[in-house]
């Protein structure tokens, strides 16, 4: 039984005096949808925040195991988590390149390939082969990307020319294009109409199916949870409530109790 | 485009009101000019034999008064006029000129590139001595220009790498005795240098304090080079700047013993005009280098980083880029630049003191790719051209001169922020159908 | 020891200044976030309106001292405001949604047209007044006596009472509690029927006006003013402004006192050629090491 891809444990992250995460222990797999779903203000951005090094947490630890390799990510700048150990994420409110091209988009996620074969741009300056290669392939990848996302046509366009759903769609392409080992998707469903559930539910699952890779899902749309999630992970004030399959969760009393609060009490007296 | 035209008043009652509104309008903007006009217009201090005293110019203020008064009331009454005609601000009217300059701009280009070679049989000395310098400009201007207009970074003292480029260059090339095109390449070495020095410990921070910072660090080199006399010759300067040749060829009346003259080579008469000329063709030549480079970096990863850090960084850092060394690539680069500018301004000035090294010019060269549209190459040129000669135009241009510029940045950032001349073609594209674009 | 003890004193009067500059920086970056650039030349533009006011009254016979003093604090207060308030609805208030950079840009334009509009209208040369407030005391004998000038003392307790006043408006009173409130989320402060833009402007006037009266004290303090001065006191009641901690008053007034201090002490001990640069290297080492000065708030990413 190998390692998790995720290992997450007593993850707290406290600002003075509040607690937004509360001794979070949970695990994600490769090759698994895992849903994080919660109330509002219960914590699940935060989670991710630390996951990705936006926030420094005040406790716990966050183990991510890749080619039989640990990272960290507790201790590892924001950058070097995306770089290094492969954790990709995707934001609350989109956070394209607008100015720049869908292609642009796609190659600036594919960074740090191209400064290694262009030896720190002077292999670029002279147009050498290596790097001639490289950005050929790089190309091949945004290509094969816009191409499944039906946005081919658009590769020259400015990012701020999509409509909402196709911007959702682009930014999962983008961090998909760093080639990571985790991809953390903040709320995608948000804004999207119900044809635009269904394909981004395909692209999830499409993905997971397709790529050694984990997926991990900030969601509210229960359609995308229930529907595609192999796990899903219940907080309520930055705490684990729950923890289990679809049918589990949505059966437990204490996920109930937090979404739709207690049961009305009788007049006093009965 | 089309225009719909500004319906009649439906009734006089309506036009009244409007006037009353305007009015009203027109005199609160007349009083607050009656406030700020007083003090500095009204009166002026004068200063003789050592006492200060004061005079009036109330004509001044009622003159100004009035034109506010005025200009503000037909601004109020054209409103809706305006309102129901324009398809957007200002930029609208210009678009189809724009268009039309960018589907032609590279010829343009070639164009501008080819009058720029061929100006010294065209024009006299003096045209092609300022010409030399707007040259100069554009150079720096192209330099900052990577800085702030494609990493987003926004450099108030540029002109420490100007300085460090100049300094440096005179100083090493003195020291060792070193020819000029010898010592040019250890000037952006030592600019570059300095950019990655004052950028390491600043680069972390926000827009505003990196934009103070990078002012106190100008003002920091300003006042070394003013003080550090044993070094830098200090407010007196520094000579004996070594000039450049023509593969050893000398441009002068006569060589030092061992050299050759260009004259002397090519069997002409000697005329002052041959090194004017010379120097315009090197800095043609830097120029024409920089903007190559640039072009050629914008293309690359780096390039793309940049600008995409300028667009969003927190994006940036989840998709692994690192902000500090991609910033810090940029200030290098730019500083590296405007080290060669520097060491060509020493070249050519044959001396050089800190009063070139002011926050004045840092503020010129911001204008510059401010006004030009930050990232847009072309903006820079023109931007540049106009910066040069408008004070050559009348002594009038000459002292309104930064005054002009400091409204012009202002107004430039209300009206189109992008800049006159700023749109940004892509760094590179997929092409038709898929197929992949050389 | 008494050398030291002057050089303090040199430097409390000096702070002053830098102080009563320095709220005006944190006072607008506490509310919209940015860095005005221009309001170094609201305060040289105060230090003309003082300096054409004390000529224009002595011209007209006003020649008792106090009484010129307090009408010329308004008279400088008064018309200082005025290019406050128009600076703020010129160049800043139609960038408000625009990109980050503008607002920056647009204040460093707005500050080369300042010093330059002065510069035009006034003369490039400096312009000396004659000291107004003359005489001291004594405040340790000995062979290097330490003397506090009354002026020094006008200046320290003009600044206290108008500190204790400030502070009280911004506690007690609904403009400051609006200004709290926008300075926190004013999105939210509009919902609440807070009139966002008169509670910015009235910021921008409230920190050119305590701009004025420090141009007004360094007009009396050296006698010498040019169109210059906004440019250098800038950047150093900037720096005063980050190492009290940007957003915070009493943080800036510190800031003030200690840059003061810092100044003076330098140019008494070591060097004065070199002192600007001795305030430059305490902005770049506070914001390297502690950013958020010393009563600012750690600034939390929100992503």
């Amino acid at each position: 039984m190998s390692a998790p891809l995720l290992e997450v444990e007593h993850l707290s992250m406290r600002f003075e005096g509040l607690v937004a995460v509360d001794d979070l222990s949970f695990t994600a797999e490769e090759r698994a949808i895992t849903a994080i779903i919660g109330p509002n203000g219960a914590g699940k951005t935060t989670v991710f925040n630390c996951l990705t090094g936006f926030y420094r947490s005040t406790a716990g630890s966050m183990i991510l195991h890749r080619d039989g390799r640990r990272f960290r990510l507790d201790r590892m700048a924001g950058y070097r988590i995306a770089r290094d150990a492969g954790v990709a994420r995707t934001f609350q409110n989109i956070r394209l390149f607008l100015g720049m091209t869908l292609l642009e988009n796609l190659m600036v996620a594919q960074h740090e390939a191209l400064m290694r074969a262009s030896m720190f741009s002077v292999a670029g300056l002279f147009g050498l082969a290596p790097y001639r290669r490289a950005e050929r392939a790089a190309k091949d990848k945004a290509r094969d990307w816009l191409d499944r996302l039906g946005l081919l046509d658009s590769a020259d366009l400015v990012a701020g020319a999509l409509s909402y759903g196709d911007r959702r769609r682009l930014e999962i392409a983008r961090a998909m294009c760093t080639g990571p080992a985790l991809l953390c998707l903040d709320e995608p469903a948000a804004g999207l109409n119900p044809r635009e559930t269904e394909t981004l539910n395909e692209l999830l699952l499409a993905i997971r199916d397709e790529h050694r890779i984990g997926l991990l899902l900030i969601e509210h749309d229960m359609k995308v949870v229930m529907g595609i999630s192999d796990r899903i992970l219940v907080l309520d004030y930055g705490k684990k409530i729950a923890e289990g399959t679809a049918e589990e969760t949505q059966r437990d009393p204490a996920v109930i109790r937090a979404y739709l609060g207690e049961p009305e009490r009788e007049e006093a007296g009965s | 485009m089309t225009e719909v035209a500004a319906p009649e008043p439906v009734a006089t009652t309506h036009r009244r009101l409007d006037f009353a509104a305007s009015l009203k309008e027109a005199g609160l903007a007349a009083l607050v000019a009656l406030a700020l006009a007083v003090p500095l217009i009204g009166f002026r201090v004068v200063e003789s034999n050592g006492t200060v005293g004061l005079t009036t110019r109330f004509s001044w203020v009622a003159i100004g008064v009035a034109a506010v008064f005025f200009g503000r009331l037909v601004l109020a009454l054209s409103r809706p006029a305006r309102r129901q005609s324009a398809t957007g601000r200002g930029g609208a009217r210009l678009a189809p000129l724009l268009q039309f300059g960018r589907r032609y701009a590279r010829l343009i280009g070639i164009f501008g590139v080819g009058l720029a070679f061929a100006l010294p049989a065209l024009a006299t000395r003096s045209v092609v001595d300022l010409a030399t310098t707007v040259v100069i400009y554009v150079m720096l201007g192209w330099g900052l220009n990577v800085v702030v207009g494609l990493a987003g970074l926004l450099d108030l003292g540029y002109v420490a790498f100007y300085a460090v480029g100049a300094y440096s260059f005179a100083l090493i090339a003195h020291a060792l005795s070193l020819s000029f095109w010898e010592a040019l390449p250890i000037a952006g070495l030592c600019a570059a240098t300095a950019g990655i020095l004052l950028g390491f410990p600043v680069l972390r921070l926000r827009g505003d304090y990196l934009a103070i910072v990078t002012l106190g660090f100008g003002e920091i080199v300003h006042i070394l080079l003013l003080n550090w006399t044993s070094l830098t010759g200090g407010p007196s300067g520094f000579g004996d700047i070594p000039r450049p040749s023509l593969f050893g060829l000398v441009f002068a009346p006569h060589a030092p013993a061992g050299y050759r003259t260009f004259q002397d080579f090519f069997g002409v008469d000697f005329s002052p005009a041959q090194r004017i000329d010379f120097l315009y063709y090197i800095v043609l030549a830097m120029a024409l280098l920089t903007n190559l480079f640039t072009i050629r970096l914008r293309r690359l990863p780096i390039g793309r980083a940049w600008e995409a850090l300028r667009e969003d960084e927190i994006a940036c850092r989840a998709l692994g880029i690192n902000p500090t060394t991609v910033k810090l690539s940029a200030f290098a680069i730019g500083a590296m630049l405007g080290g060669f500018a520097g060491a060509f301004f020493a070249t050519r000035q044959g001396f050089i003191s800190p009063e070139s090294f002011t926050f004045i010019e840092s503020a010129t060269i911001l204008a510059i790719v401010v006004l030009g549209g930050m990232g847009s190459q072309l903006g820079v040129v023109l931007a540049a051209i106009v910066l040069v000669m408008a004070p050559e135009l009348g002594r009038a241009f000459s002292e309104f001169r930064m005054l002009i510029f400091g409204a012009a940045m202002v107004g430039i950032m209300v009206w189109q922020p992008r800049g006159l001349l700023s749109y940004r073609a892509p760094s590179l594209r997929l092409g038709q159908r898929g197929e992949a674009a050389p | 020891m008494n050398y030291l003890l002057q050089q303090l004193v040199n430097g409390i009067a000096l702070g002053a200044i830098y102080g009563l500059v320095a709220i005006g920086y944190t006072m607008v970056y506490g509310i919209i976030g940015m860095i005005n650039f221009a309001h170094g030349e609201i305060y040289m533009i105060g230090a003309f309106v003082s300096l054409i006011a004390f000529l224009a009254l002595g011209a007209i016979g006003v020649t008792y001292v106090p009484l010129a003093l307090m009408l010329v604090l308004v008279i400088a207060m008064v018309f200082t405001s005025v290019y406050g308030w128009a600076v703020e609805r010129i160049a800043y208030r139609p960038l408000r949604k625009s990109f980050r950079l503008a607002p920056l840009i647009s204040a460093i334009g707005m500050s080369i047209f300042l010093q330059n509009y002065v510069q035009l209208l006034q003369g490039a040369r400096v312009k000396t007044l004659q000291p107004v407030v003359r005489g001291g005391f004594v405040l340790v004998a000995g062979s290097f006596p330490v003397q506090v000038t009354y002026l020094q003392l006008f200046n320290v307790a003009l600044t206290i009472a108008l500190m204790a006043g400030f502070t009280y408006l911004i506690a007690a009173t609904p403009l400051g509690r609006a200004q709290r409130a926008c300075e926190q989320d004013s999105t939210m402060a509009a919902l609440l029927g807070i009139d966002v833009d008169r509670t910015i402007s009235l910021t921008f006037v409230i920190g050119a006006a305590l701009a004025a009266v420090a141009g007004m004290m360094v007009l009396l303090y050296y006698g010498v003013i040019d169109f210059f001065i906004g440019f250098e006191a800038g950047i150093k009641a900037f720096t005063a402004a980050v190492l009290g901690g940007i957003g915070s008053l009493p943080g800036a007034m510190l800031g003030g006192l200690l840059i003061g201090l810092i100044e003076a002490l330098w140019s008494g001990y070591a060097s004065t050629e070199y002192k600007d640069v001795m305030v430059f290297v305490v902005l770049v080492l506070v914001l390297i090491f502690r950013p958020s000065g010393l009563f600012g708030r750690p600034e939390v990413e929100k992503v």
